[in-house]
Formats: C-alpha cells, sequence, structure tokens
C-alpha cells in the first residue's frame, strides 16, 4: 500500500489558516467557527476540545475540506500536503477521503452497516480505490484487527456488527480507517458511548495504532482526561474560537486562559459524606427478569438512608437502571420486597396508591425525551402540581414560577417549549417537574451524561443545594466517577446484576477493593498525561468479555 | 473574548426567537404557502362555501322535476335537465353538499374508530393489542369494495348505514397507521414518566401521545377523506349508495351515462354526465395539494438545507 512516499515525522501534513465556517439556521447564515488556525504535523496528535456547540466536529471535518449540510466553508485555506483542498473539486477530495484521510465516527454501532461483515466493510475503500486484491486487503485487515487488539483477530472480522461488542465495533472502525494506511485520521468522540472499562482497551489499541503507523490525528472530545492520555497537544475551543493551544502537559499543569480553568475546575466538586442510620428506602433480595427467562437482577440489596444520596456504579448491563425500574415499579421483581418508609411497596405500579407515586418521582438521562416536545415548560411542570396537590389557577401558576426560581431559571421561560431551551435548561426543567410533587426520593438515571462539563457541574450544584434546602434522598445512577465524588454520601457498586459492596463513599473509594471495584475505579481516566501508560504497564485493564 | 462569563442557566441559550401567537404562525405559514396548495385550499374553501349554502346558490330544488327531460344547456336549465327533468345544476350544488357531507362524517368518524383503537393497542402492547391488530388483518383481507357492497345489500342502503359501513371497513388502515405511529412516541421517557405519576390511559392517549402523532394523521386525514369520497360515488354508481332523490355526484354520473353516446350530435350534452366525476376530480386533486404541503410542513422540520 501506500507507505512509499510518506513523509518524515516532524514535517507539516495539514495547515488550516483563518477558517471560517457559516452554519445555516432559523432562515440565516451564523458564523459557527470564527477564524481559528490549526497546524497538524506528520504523526502527532492534535486534541481538540470544547463544549458541544464549540464547533469542534465542524472543525475536525473542515480539515477533511467537507462541510456538512447546512455549513459551508467561507473562508481560509486547508492545505493538506501541499494540496489546498477548498479549491479542490469534490471527485478528487473523494479520492482522498478513505485513502489518505479517514474519519471515525463517535457511534460506531451506528456506522457500520449491520448487513454486512465487518471485514467486507473494513476493506472496502481499499477494494473500490483499487489499493489491493481482496486476499491481500483481507490478510491485511487481520493484521489491523490484531494491531487494535480485538480478541481472535482471524475470525472476527466474519462476523456481523451485531455480534460483537460496542468496544470491538469502536475498534473495528478503527481498523477500518487505518485500513489504506492513511496520513490523517480524525476521531470524532469515539470512546464517549463507551464504559470506562471498555474506553481504556480502545484507548490503548487506537494509540499503539497510531504509533505503530505513524500517523497523525485530531481527536475531538469534551473529556479532558480523555485527551490527556491521546494527545500530544491541545487546542481549546469555544464559540468557534480558539481559547488556548499548547502541549497536553504544559496545558495540564498551567492552563492560562480564564476559560480553561473553569474546565479544569469542574472535577473538582467534593461532597462530604455524612453517615446515616434512618433509611427512606431498603430493597431487600430483590432479584428481577424482563420477561421469563432473562434475569437481569440477582439478589439486590440496597438500602437508601434518609436525606441522603446514593450512588449506583457500574457498567452498562450492570443493572443499575434495572433495579430503578423495581423502585419505580415499572419492572415488577420475581423475588424479595422493597420497603418504602418501612412500609412494603407493591411490585406492579397499577398498586400503588397515588401517594406513594408522588413520594418516588424519577429524572432521566435524556431530558430531550423525557418532556412533551407539545407541551409548554408551564404545563410540564404545572401537571404533577394539578395532579397530586390538586393547584388550578393562579395558585398553579404561582408555584410554576416559584419552582423555576429554585432550579435558577425564571418566569420567562413559563412558557418555553422543549425545543427552545439548551440541554442543561432541559434537564432543570425536569428537576423542577420531580420538585413539583414534593417527593422524598428521587432517582436520578445518569441524569449529568449527556451534558457538557460545564453544564454538569451546575446541575449538580442544584441537586445538591435542593437536598440541603428541602432534604430530599437521592438515588444517583452513574457511570462516572467524578460525578460519584461530587455527590453520594454512599456508594453502591454493582456487576452483572448483583451488588459487589455498598458502603460509605470514603470506604468505597480508599483499598482494599473487591477486584471488580478496583478494576472500575482504575480504568476512570486522570488528568494525568501518564495514567493510560502507567496503568497498561500494570497491566491492570480487563479483558473484555468475548461476545 | 477574554472577559470571564459567569454561569448562568438562564442564559445559556442566548437569542429565543420572539414568541409568536398561533395564528401569526399561521398566517406566516400561509404566506410562504406555494401555489399549489393556494389553488387547493381556495377549491376546498369554494366547495365548502357552495355546500354549505346550497339551498341559496341553487336556482331550484334538488327534486324538483319540471315537465321537460333532458333538456339542453340554456338560460332556464343552465345545464339542462336529466331523464325525469330534475335541474342538473341545482343537483349538482346539493350534491356537494350531500357527497362532502356523508363523505366527512364517515371520514371523521373512521379516525374516531381507527385513531383510538389504534392508540390503545400501541399503550397495551399485550393480548389487547393481538386481538385488535388480528380482527384488523381479518378485515384488511377481504377487498373493501366487494365487503361494502355484500354489507349493504345485508342491511339496506341507508345513508347512516353507509357512513357506519365504510366507517368500519376503513378504520383498518387507520387503526394500522396509529398503531405504528404511536409505536415510536410510547416508548419515549415522557410516557412512561406520565405512567409513573399515575395518569389514566385515556389521559396518556390524548395529551401525551395524540399532539406527537398528529401531523400524519391529518395527512391521512386528507388522503382517506378523498378515498371515502371515491368510495361512496362508486357505491352509488353501482346503485348501492346514497338513494334517489338525494343528489349525488356518484349516481349522477351513472343516471345520465347514456348521453356520452351522443358526443357527436350534441357536444354540451355529452359532457354533462362527465360535470359531476369532474367535481368529484378536481376536489380530489385540491385535497391532496393541501396534504402534500401540510406533509411536507410537518415533516420537513428538521430538513436539512
Amino acid at each position: 500500500m501506500n507507505t512509499d512516499n510518506r513523509g518524515k515525522k516532524g514535517d507539516v501534513l495539514l495547515e488550516m489558516k483563518d477558517i471560517v465556517i457559516d452554519g445555516f439556521s432559523d432562515e440565516r447564515w451564523h458564523e459557527i467557527i470564527k477564524g481559528v488556525d490549526l497546524t497538524l504535523h506528520r504523526g502527532e496528535v492534535l486534541g481538540l476540545i470544547g463544549e458541544s456547540g464549540a464547533g469542534k466536529s465542524t472543525l475536525g471535518l473542515a480539515a477533511m475540506g467537507f462541510a456538512r449540510p447546512g455549513c459551508r466553508l467561507t473562508s481560509g485555506s486547508i492545505t493538506f500536503d501541499g494540496m489546498e483542498l477548498r479549491a479542490m473539486p469534490e471527485s478528487e477530495k473523494r479520492k482522498l477521503w478513505g485513502t489518505r484521510i479517514a474519519y471515525v465516527a463517535q457511534s460506531a454501532a451506528a456506522a457500520f452497516n449491520p448487513a454486512h461483515r465487518l471485514i467486507d466493510q473494513t476493506i472496502e475503500s481499499s477494494l473500490r480505490k483499487g489499493l489491493a486484491t481482496e486476499a491481500e486487503a483481507q490478510a491485511d485487515a487481520i493484521d489491523l484487527f490484531r494491531a487494535m487488539q480485538l480478541p481472535d483477530p482471524e475470525n472476527i472480522g466474519f462476523r456481523y456488527p451485531h455480534q460483537v461488542s460496542g468496544g470491538q465495533l469502536q475498534r473495528a472502525m478503527t481498523a477500518m480507517a487505518m485500513a489504506s494506511r492513511p496520513d490523517l485520521i480524525i476521531f470524532d468522540e469515539p470512546t464517549t458511548a463507551l464504559d470506562v472499562t471498555t474506553q481504556v482497551n480502545v484507548l490503548a489499541a487506537m494509540r499503539s495504532a497510531v504509533e505503530q503507523f505513524n500517523t497523525a490525528a485530531i481527536y475531538i472530545t469534551h473529556d479532558l482526561a480523555v485527551v490527556a492520555q491521546m494527545a500530544d497537544r491541545i487546542k481549546v475551543l469555544r464559540y468557534g474560537e480558539e481559547m488556548e493551544e499548547a502541549d497536553t502537559r504544559k496545558m495540564l499543569s498551567a492552563p492560562e486562559h480564564p476559560y480553561t480553568k473553569s474546565l479544569w475546575s469542574v472535577r473538582s466538586i467534593q461532597k462530604e459524606a455524612e453517615p446515616s442510620t434512618d433509611n427512606i428506602l431498603e430493597i431487600k433480595g430483590v432479584d428481577a427478569a424482563y420477561g421469563k427467562s432473562l434475569k437481569v437482577l440477582h439478589d439486590v440489596s440496597i438500602s437508601v438512608p434518609r436525606g441522603k444520596t446514593v450512588a449506583i456504579v457500574g457498567e452498562s448491563g450492570s443493572g443499575k437502571s434495572t433495579t430503578a425500574r423495581v423502585v419505580t415499579g415499572l419492572l415488577p421483581q420475581m423475588k424479595g420486597e422493597v420497603f418504602f418508609n418501612g412500609a412494603p411497596l407493591p411490585p406492579e405500579l397499577k398498586d400503588r396508591s397515588k401517594d406513594q407515586l408522588q413520594r418516588i418521582q424519577m429524572i432521566y438521562q435524556m431530558a430531550d425525551t423525557a418532556m412533551n416536545p407539545r407541551q409548554t415548560v408551564a404545563e410540564i411542570i404545572g401537571r404533577p402540581l394539578q395532579f397530586y396537590l390538586g393547584l388550578k389557577g393562579k395558585a398553579k401558576e404561582k408555584r410554576v414560577i416559584e419552582l423555576l426560581e429554585m432550579i435558577e431559571l425564571d418566569e420567562s421561560f413559563y412558557d418555553r417549549l422543549p425545543n427552545e431551551l439548551s440541554g442543561g435548561q432541559k434537564q432543570r426543567i425536569c428537576i423542577a417537574r420531580a420538585l413539583a410533587a414534593n417527593p422524598e426520593l428521587i432517582i436520578c438515571d445518569e441524569v449529568t451524561s449527556a451534558l457538557d462539563q460545564i453544564v454538569q457541574e451546575g446541575i449538580l450544584k442544584l441537586l445538591l443545594k435542593l437536598q440541603a434546602d428541602l432534604g430530599v434522598s437521592y438515588i444517583f445512577i452513574t457511570h462516572d466517577i467524578a460525578t460519584v465524588q461530587a455527590i453520594s454520601d454512599e456508594i453502591v457498586v454493582m456487576f452483572q446484576g448483583g451488588v459487589v459492596e455498598q458502603g460509605i463513599k470514603g470506604e468505597i473509594m480508599s483499598p482494599p477493593y473487591p477486584e471488580y471495584t478496583q478494576l472500575l475505579l482504575s480504568s476512570v481516566p486522570e488528568m494525568d498525561p501518564d495514567w493510560l501508560t502507567n496503568l497498561l504497564a500494570k497491566g491492570g485493564t480487563s479483558s473484555e468479555t468475548h461476545a | 473574548m477574554s472577559e470571564q462569563e459567569t454561569y448562568s442557566a438562564a442564559g445559556e441559550v442566548g437569542h429565543v426567537r420572539l414568541r409568536r401567537s398561533r395564528a401569526q404562525r399561521i398566517w406566516i405559514e400561509l404566506k410562504k404557502a406555494p401555489p399549489t396548495a393556494i389553488f387547493g385550499m381556495l377549491v376546498v374553501l369554494t366547495y365548502a362555501i357552495v355546500a354549505i349554502f346550497a339551498p341559496f346558490i341553487a336556482p331550484y330544488g334538488e327534486a324538483d322535476i319540471f315537465p321537460l327531460p333532458y333538456a339542453p344547456w340554456g338560460d332556464e336549465y343552465l345545464l339542462g335537465t336529466d331523464q325525469i327533468g330534475r335541474d342538473i345544476f341545482s343537483r349538482l350544488i346539493y350534491g356537494a353538499r350531500n357527497t362532502i357531507g356523508i363523505a366527512l362524517a364517515t371520514t371523521l368518524l373512521t379516525f374516531g374508530i381507527g385513531g383510538a383503537m389504534g392508540l390503545m393497542a400501541a399503550i397495551s402492547q399485550n393480548w389487547l393489542d393481538q386481538l385488535l391488530s388480528r380482527f384488523i388483518d381479518v378485515i384488511m383481507a377481504i377487498p373493501s369494495l366487494i365487503f361494502a357492497l355484500m354489507l349493504l345489500s345485508i342491511f339496506g342502503s341507508t345513508t347512516i348505514g353507509l357512513i357506519i359501513i365504510i366507517a368500519i371497513l376503513d378504520s383498518a388502515r387507520v387503526f394500522r397507521l396509529t398503531r405504528a405511529v404511536s409505536l415510536n412516541v410510547v416508548v419515549m421517557d415522557y410516557v412512561e414518566a406520565a405512567r409513573l405519576r399515575g395518569e389514566k390511559l385515556g389521559w396518556i392517549m390524548r395529551r401525551e401521545i395524540l399532539p406527537n402523532i398528529l401531523p400524519p394523521l391529518v395527512a391521512e386525514f386528507g388522503l382517506r377523506f378523498c378515498f371515502v369520497f371515491l368510495m361512496i360515488a362508486a357505491l352509488s354508481f353501482l346503485g348501492v349508495g346514497i338513494q334517489p332523490p338525494t343528489a349525488d355526484w356518484g349516481s349522477m354520473v351513472r343516471e345520465n351515462a347514456s348521453l356520452i353516446q351522443f358526443a357527436k350530435y350534441d357536444i354540451k350534452g355529452a359532457i354533462t354526465p362527465l360535470l359531476p366525476a369532474a367535481a368529484i376530480a378536481l376536489l380530489t386533486i385540491a385535497v391532496n395539494f393541501v396534504v402534500d404541503w401540510f406533509l411536507h410542513k410537518t415533516s420537513g422540520l428538521k430538513d436539512e438545507h
């Protein structure tokens, strides 16, 4: 393959100067990227970080000379290996894409065609561009699967996308991008959708592949700790402008710009854990199953102290959300009991009294789907007020505005529709809806995981403040250890449908750990560029279960 | 760009566009409507006015019989008279009222039955869903025109009977559509949230799901209306639809169909039986123009430019 005319490490590969990109919305063009410069050398990994809407992905795609539908490259120059991409016709650019520049998307599951085998998709671009025969390309793909540390590299390619796990799929996707040995790969949030324990494997595989083939990469993410492992240099974007660019180590140790500093400080909220003996909720020996056969919870016992927060942590599929469904009555348990305020809760939702329903409220991960897009904020918050408390007319309106003020919004939000709110505001409205019922227990299912760091911090502070003011208890389901540190009093670690341990935060977070807790904690990326290297040296990653 | 902004939740979305009242928004949309949609709306509006004010517009009553059958076009009888001497122009106008009125009533009933059953099936997703779906499969397995002919000959061709029979047969398709689009909404967290709140089935159907499936249903409403219209015309043409002396377009075509063969002697007379058919065609096209535009507006919300 085209390994011959490859330049030396350190040559300038990509130079973008004064890039301006417009996006079309509200029936006019807005500037999304406002004059950003970017230089990338061969073999170098540049991290692009920023909140959603900062223009990271748009800039990343512009590095390929590509503007997504609804966007246009307005001015600036993009020079890739001496070629000006902006002036190049579409047909010429297509020849570059997939051969010399490759793109790895966030959701590998959505990027693979479910009807074709992995290996056929991996070698597709090499075959189409006529770079190799099928047999050569397949042999090469198997080498790449090995380089990406996929289990059973000889045969895994002959599976279909649904037959491998999410982490494996993301690695196969990287292998696909590597197939034509590109000079540049753009990774767009490639590990955001993965569990921490899986993420470590994928990061390690990506990093070694990039090093092995001396590929330059642009790594787009909003997770600072991840970018610290991957990037040589970091560029911080906000509202389409560059805030700061520096070498990774310097950026981490001495950020200069106030915005960058504020990004760094998000992970610093710490809640002092206080022990408590009075339990508001007790789950005792619960088994639960979907349908008749698929048992997902085994003998789960959890207690939630009054006015405190219990964080349930674990990777996806560990039964965290299923536990919440049992508590809310959506999934009646097969065995065991749930006690609320000392009295057993009926397993079936329809057997619970209105009072019991009112006392336990739920906040969802995706605020977008948790609010009816056709109802205004006033209707969304007002409904529980009317339903549980019988408030009507002026009294309801007054209470809605009070609730809006409690969540740090104001009256101007009263008649907005959900699509007129930002992600953080939506989640706040969901919190207000839960509070409207005057609950004693709120179940928060991954409520911050879809939000940006700064917005997350705001939501977590709000939840803490509400707990201090109202004495409400939380069950906080999450896979993010930083969030756990910030909000919890007690921690429950779950693995494969069972509880590994429950205890006060300080005890769980310090040694000695059970084996799984150890793995979970060690997999959380730290803001240390050597973290991944050290972890791999210790051999501390899990061997992923083969599908 | 250098000053540090203090974070505030309320400031996250900076410019929120002015909230316009519903009437304002509809007016803006109307002004942007394509010519086909405007044409469609004008035609529908004209038909509606004609149907509502038929007794005032029509020169004669629909059942008035005059001594001269098969009168030619002229001043006294604008489009002539039919085989027993009724004024065709007047019958055309009354026909709008009868045919459209019955078609509208039938379509509303169709959506009442099919929509409610579809929503219930989608929400329950248990034996009720199975029962309703299989029942609907049985209805759809039999060609609806033949089924309707059979039922009408059993129960007799009264107007009410006609409406109910066509509505039940047609509700099968509405059931399918409603169930399919509702299934996408039922899985949303806000529906689960409403169930957790303890809301009753009726509230969830009306307030949480219905507003979100309305666009495809409205579009389907327009199309169903046309099909019902054609079905009634077809049944009337076959003689089991609307019974004389009530004027309706389908039977008017049948009654005067023989005139077509005299085209080479009197072209105007030969056109006469085609006029009610043209009236049906024009309304069908107009309604479809409006529906197309509506579909494009509602489904194109997330269209990239």
